[in-house]
């Protein structure tokens, strides 16, 4: 096949918060199986607060509102029984031929990649971060056609740029990882209910009974204690870096507004009439409500950073909105489980 | 947040506008671009000051004979010893070596390449740093 032929799979690009979810639902849905993120993200079990002051990123602590990378897309496939068929290589030029193949039988192809030499990003974006996804669905004259989820519309990567791309090096490198739709259940095969109900008790018990100071609603006051703490221990200059950095991971990465916590209110909207619970509607709107609560923590949080001048009050305050956030997450996730019993 | 609160603030996305989720009139969540929201902006605006300060230190360091050229691109391209060297597929003792301006101006034409490369720039280019006055703020 000459570099001349182009190739354009009908794919259907809808735009969406989040790379994993986006990809997984714009994927599934071209395989006829028409789920929308917040059901990929919700029966992936992707909501979750940990703080890690030891896991560094940036060369700041790592605060985490969603699962481990990969994780949305493992839990939500093996609970609906659809099949992904997944390679990863040791050249780029085996990914990008075997890339190609997929491409001309038809198939569109969710690769793993990093961020930063994807020249389709707006530069201020950039970063060394492994853990991207996106769709290929066609090619012409030596670039690549990409429905990349969080973009409004499809875009166009030159070969060479994909490639580094697959191939970025780093923490969790992705080698050149890409995945299909190997198999789509009908609807006679597959749970719905089931799955989202599973999907809902994980989030339950990782916000509320997993042991140790770092994840859940026990994660949150933590941070609390450690915010409260910062200008004192860090001085003024750190301690408004650490707090930038909880802002970005907040809001920068795609999670659809308030740490993905609006994402999960539309899931639990979804969920209601999937399962038959009414209840669920009420908890979405008190979802609403603590994303808009997170929100108010980055609104304050940034003007703490623009003074950058000692603010010990405000840390206090945004200490006090951590708790309050904790305190409301860890009521709504105990009525949650109660209502899924 | 509600559909009609979604913010359309100062972004850094050149234009790219994101989807976040709000609800409609009658609460009911829908998929709303968000050309970008001043919280968000201001927290990736100091990540890239810290960038940029680091930037402007490797080049007064390197205009002052204490460090090669490759701090430079290295810190440019947002890497550390440890990632450049991974790219380079060289040990970190190595990547050390070569960021001392004696050691960096004897490298194999080979070595240049393998950097010039990874960075995407010409071999002239991984010999340039720009003053440091060209390193501004963005707005």
């Amino acid at each position: 096949m000459n570099d001349s032929t182009a190739i354009e799979i009908p794919f259907h690009h809808r735009q969406s918060a989040h790379c994993e979810t986006g990809v997984l639902s714009n994927l599934v849905s071209h395989h006829g199986l028409e789920i929308s993120e917040a059901m990929v993200f919700g029966i992936g079990s992707g909501l979750f607060f940990g703080y890690f002051p030891f896991v560094r990123l940036n060369k700041l602590p790592l605060t985490a509102y969603r699962i481990a990378t990969g994780g949305i897309m493992s839990r939500t496939t093996k609970r609906l029984g659809i099949r992904l068929e997944w390679q990863k290589f040791r050249s780029p030029g085996k990914a990008m031929a075997a890339l190609d193949r997929m491409l001309e039988a038809g198939v569109p192809v969710g690769c793993r990649t990093g961020a930063y030499w994807l020249s389709y990003f707006p530069p201020r974006y950039r970063f060394h971060f492994n853990m991207h996804n996106l769709v290929a669905f066609g090619k012409n004259n030596g670039s690549y056609r990409i429905s990349d989820p969080v973009f409004p519309d499809p875009v166009d990567c030159p070969a060479e740029d994909l490639a580094k791309a697959r191939f970025a090096k780093g923490s969790m490198a992705p080698k050149g990882r890409m995945y299909h739709v190997a198999h789509v259940p009908g609807a006679d095969e597959m749970d719905l209910a089931g799955a989202v109900r599973k999907g809902i008790k994980e989030v339950c018990r990782s916000m509320l009974r997993v042991p140790g100071p770092f994840i859940g609603a026990k994660g949150i006051r933590y941070l609390a204690k450690k915010v409260e703490n910062w200008p004192a221990k860090l001085g003024d200059r750190r301690a408004a870096l650490h707090l930038g950095q909880i802002i970005r991971m907040q809001e920068e990465i795609g999670t659809g507004g308030g740490g993905f916590r609006f994402i999960y209110a539309a899931f639990l909207q979804e969920a209601a009439p999937i399962l038959a619970l009414p209840v669920l509607s009420e908890l979405s709107d008190r979802m609403t409500e603590i994303g808009d609560r997170w929100r108010d923590f980055a609104v304050i949080g940034s003007r703490i950073c623009k003074a950058r001048a000692s603010e010990s009050e405000s840390y206090s305050a945004l200490a006090e909105i951590l708790r309050d956030c904790a305190d409301r997450e860890a009521a709504l996730f105990a009525d949650l489980e109660d209502a899924v019993r | 947040m509600k559909k009609d609160e979604v913010p359309q603030d100062r972004g850094f996305s050149d234009g790219v506008r994101e989807i976040s989720y709000a609800v409609d009139e009658n609460g009911r969540y829908v998929l709303v671009q968000s050309q970008g929201w001043e919280p968000k902006t201001v927290a990736n605006d100091q990540a890239w000051e810290v960038i940029e300060e680091d930037l402007r230190e490797q080049i007064r360091l390197i205009k002052s004979g204490k460090r090669s050229p490759l701090a430079y691109h290295m810190t440019r391209n947002l890497m550390d010893i440890g990632l450049l060297s991974s790219y380079a597929d060289l040990p970190r003792w190595r990547v050390r070596r070569h960021l001392k301006p004696k050691v960096f101006r004897r490298l194999s034409a080979d070595l240049k390449a393998r950097y010039a490369g990874i960075f995407g720039i010409t071999v002239a280019q991984l010999h340039e740093v720009p003053e440091t006055s060209e390193i501004t703020p963005h707005e």
